[in-house]
């Protein structure tokens, strides 16, 4: 990640909201490249949410720039994001536990053949699967059969079936939201594999949570945000959670010497 | 990875019964219990009374239950979506009696008479889905308002005269006519080989692009199954049933044709089309639904009136089997022998999970209970307590899986 040279995928200036009396975010700096993972900490209440919203469209900023592969757009609402390529895969994942895997996969996005062309089409089952299986199989997401319900999987097969349905589509970032809460240690561990290689595969992998151990584990740059700001930057092999932890609680102002220079 | 998926959907016996296992354990049971009970419910009738396994009575039964049968299809697919749907008696009161009205007291045609009445059933569901989906109203209660409502709607339409006879010659077909014994046959034999041809077709596919393929076992079994029970149901019903010898009636009653065409039309809709597909997925999470940009309120409003559409269908199967609509058309227990039909036959209440097919198999028991009690000469007092204790257990059995599911899925 030293090497810098490449532009953001998806880069966001000064970025303010407000709801009413509160300041929610104020003038924060953000930013993800293609093939890197970042790691957005804060405390509840920092604004982790609300930019994690405003980056999927669901919030529009009361102020500055939404810069995508260099290009400055605005962003209305959740569909735009999705056409640029920017997924976020929330807590409540999202699927349907009755639908086996590749209709999940596939939900909303059906491939579909003709019966009485032009009339009436049914659903291509076989098209679907061949497509998921080999998706499946590419990401190494460990599951039974793609054609498994949903209901029948692990938290962290479900949860890696999530992310797999968001990258599935042409996307260019993907947001994740607490991906390891509520998973075993083992689960875990095949979310944070499943992490590493939409790095591999050049996506811009935000992630969102909690768990500094996990953040330290998959991420390789953190950001720090506090009280609605963009309080510190850190390359996360030349930092420790000790200094992570004080930019979270704002117990040492100093932090943002270890800012990452891009 | 690769090997794993493989494995699960081997071409082996042993895959196969290890698929079966997972899905019993994972409380995935589907209609396995109900065609059990309905094995059951035929042993003890045709010890009591040997008349029940008759073609004559069968072929009642099936006639007997196509009203009914046909309006659980729509709740079926009410409950699909995570709904429930109360008013379909009175809806399907409702609409025979404007069939009625306006093939008797209005003299028009009789097509016209049966498209105004689904026709208006329609408009009936749009109501209720628009207010479930667009005001939030709970459709327990929009559809008890709806189920008051066109009771009295039904009194209003019928007036003062309390019973239509019907004589429109198509009208009173609808229920009241037999397919000649050839084409029943034709029928059937068409239906297994396009079945068998769909099945070898999709195999060959698969085969093609190297997707995992069900064992040939399997599917010739499948087949050999579906063709032994369309076979043999055509058989009984081309045998002369006329117990007098004097004139032959024989052949394929129309009611049941209609109650088998709803069946198949909405089964291929619900399993194979994008619409069927949003069904499911609304009723699994409609917020994924909403999520992944599927219109959630049109689909909801699409089932209430696909629902009252098929009770209007009912209504007029019914009219047309008794030759009459009156006032009590659509009442009684019609509302909860439709919804009781499709629990039985294992659709959840809880939305989601079930299909088409259990209308009918929900149907065949409710109208086995009915029919063998009636040979039996009891009293409906008896009749509703069995069929209520079957209910319950019907619904205890979805519940239990449903906690098996949640507990299996979990770990």
């Amino acid at each position: 990640m030293d090497d810098h040279k490449k532009s953001p995928i998806l880069e966001l200036k000064k970025i303010s909201k407000r709801f009413g009396a509160v300041q929610a975010l104020s003038e924060v700096d953000f930013e993800v490249y293609p093939g890197e993972v970042v790691g957005l900490v804060g405390d509840n209440g920092a604004g982790k949410s609300t930019l994690v919203k405003v980056i999927a469209g669901t919030y529009q900023p009361d102020s500055g720039q939404y810069i995508f592969n260099g290009q400055e757009v605005s962003v209305n609402n959740p569909h735009q994001a999705n056409m640029l390529g920017i997924q976020t895969v929330y807590q409540d994942l999202a699927l349907c536990d009755n639908l086996d895997v590749v209709a999940n996969l596939y939900l909303g996005r059906e491939e579909t053949q003709p019966v009485i062309p032009g009339l009436f089409n049914s659903i291509d089952e076989i098209t679907m699967e061949q497509r998921a299986l080999h998706f499946i199989e590419d990401l190494h997401v460990n599951i039974p059969s793609i054609r498994s319900r949903i209901a029948t999987l692990s938290g962290g097969q479900r949860q890696s079936v999530a992310v797999a349905r968001a990258v599935m589509w042409n996307s260019k970032v993907v947001l994740l939201d607490e991906p390891t809460a509520a998973l075993g240690v083992e689960q875990t561990q095949q979310v944070k594999e499943l992490i590493v290689r939409l790095r591999e595969q050049g996506l811009g992998v935000v992630v969102i949570s909690h768990n500094l151990v996990d953040i330290f584990d998959v991420s390789d740059r953190i950001i720090v945000l506090r009280l609605g700001k963009s309080v510190a930057k850190f390359q996360t092999h030349v930092s420790n959670p000790e200094q992570v932890v004080s930019a979270i609680t704002g117990a040492v102002f100093g932090a943002t010497e270890n800012e990452a220079k891009n | 990875m690769k090997h794993e998926i493989q494995d699960s959907n081997s071409s082996s016996a042993r895959g196969l019964v290890n698929g079966l296992t997972q899905r019993l354990l994972h409380g995935d049971i589907g209609s396995l219990p109900v065609l059990l009970g309905l094995v059951l419910i035929a042993i003890v009738f045709q010890i009591a009374n040997p008349n029940f396994l008759t073609p004559l009575n069968l072929t009642n039964l099936l006639v007997q239950i196509a009203a009914v049968g046909s309006i659980a299809v729509g709740v079926v697919l009410v409950l699909l979506i995570g709904e429930i749907d109360l008013s379909i008696g009175s809806v399907s009161g409702l609409t025979a009696a404007i069939m009625a009205v306006i093939s008797v007291k209005l003299g028009l045609p009789g097509w016209l008479a049966i498209l105004a009445g689904i026709v208006s059933g329609a408009a009936i569901g749009l109501i209720h889905g628009w207010w479930v989906a667009k005001l939030h109203v709970p459709s327990f209660v929009v559809t008890l308002a709806g189920f008051l409502g066109w009771q009295g709607a039904l009194l209003y339409v019928l007036g003062n005269t309390g019973t239509i006879n019907l004589s429109d010659p198509l009208i009173i077909g609808i229920s009241n006519s037999r397919l000649p014994v050839i084409a029943g046959w034709v029928i059937g034999v068409v239906f297994i080989i396009g079945y068998a041809f769909t099945l070898f077709r999709e195999r060959a596919q698969r085969a093609r692009i190297g997707v995992p393929n069900q064992a040939v076992a399997l599917v010739i079994g499948r087949i050999v199954l579906i063709a032994a029970v369309i076979l043999a149901a055509i058989g009984m019903m081309s045998v002369d049933r006329n117990p007098s010898r004097t004139v032959p009636i024989m052949g394929v009653p129309s009611a049941v044709l209609f109650l088998i065409g709803f069946i198949i039309i909405f089964d291929y809709l619900t399993r194979k089309t994008k619409f069927g597909r949003y069904i499911y997925a609304v009723g699994g999470n409609a917020e994924a639904a909403r999520r992944a940009g599927i219109n959630v309120d049109r689909i909801k409003i699409v089932v209430f009136i696909l629902s009252s559409a098929l009770a209007a269908c009912g209504g007029i199967l019914a009219g047309s089997r008794l030759y009459a609509v009156n006032q009590s058309s659509g009442g009684g227990d019609v509302l909860l022998n439709a919804i009781a039909a499709a629990v039985i036959g294992g659709t959840s209440l809880f939305g989601g999970r079930g299909n088409v097919w259990s209308a009918l198999l929900g149907a065949l028991v409710i109208g086995s209970i009915a029919n063998g009690m009636d040979l039996l000469a009891f009293t409906s007092s008896i009749r509703f307590m069995v069929t209520g204790a079957v209910l319950l257990i019907a619904v205890t059995l979805d519940a239990y899986t449903r906690s098996r599911r949640e507990l299996t899925g979990s770990s």
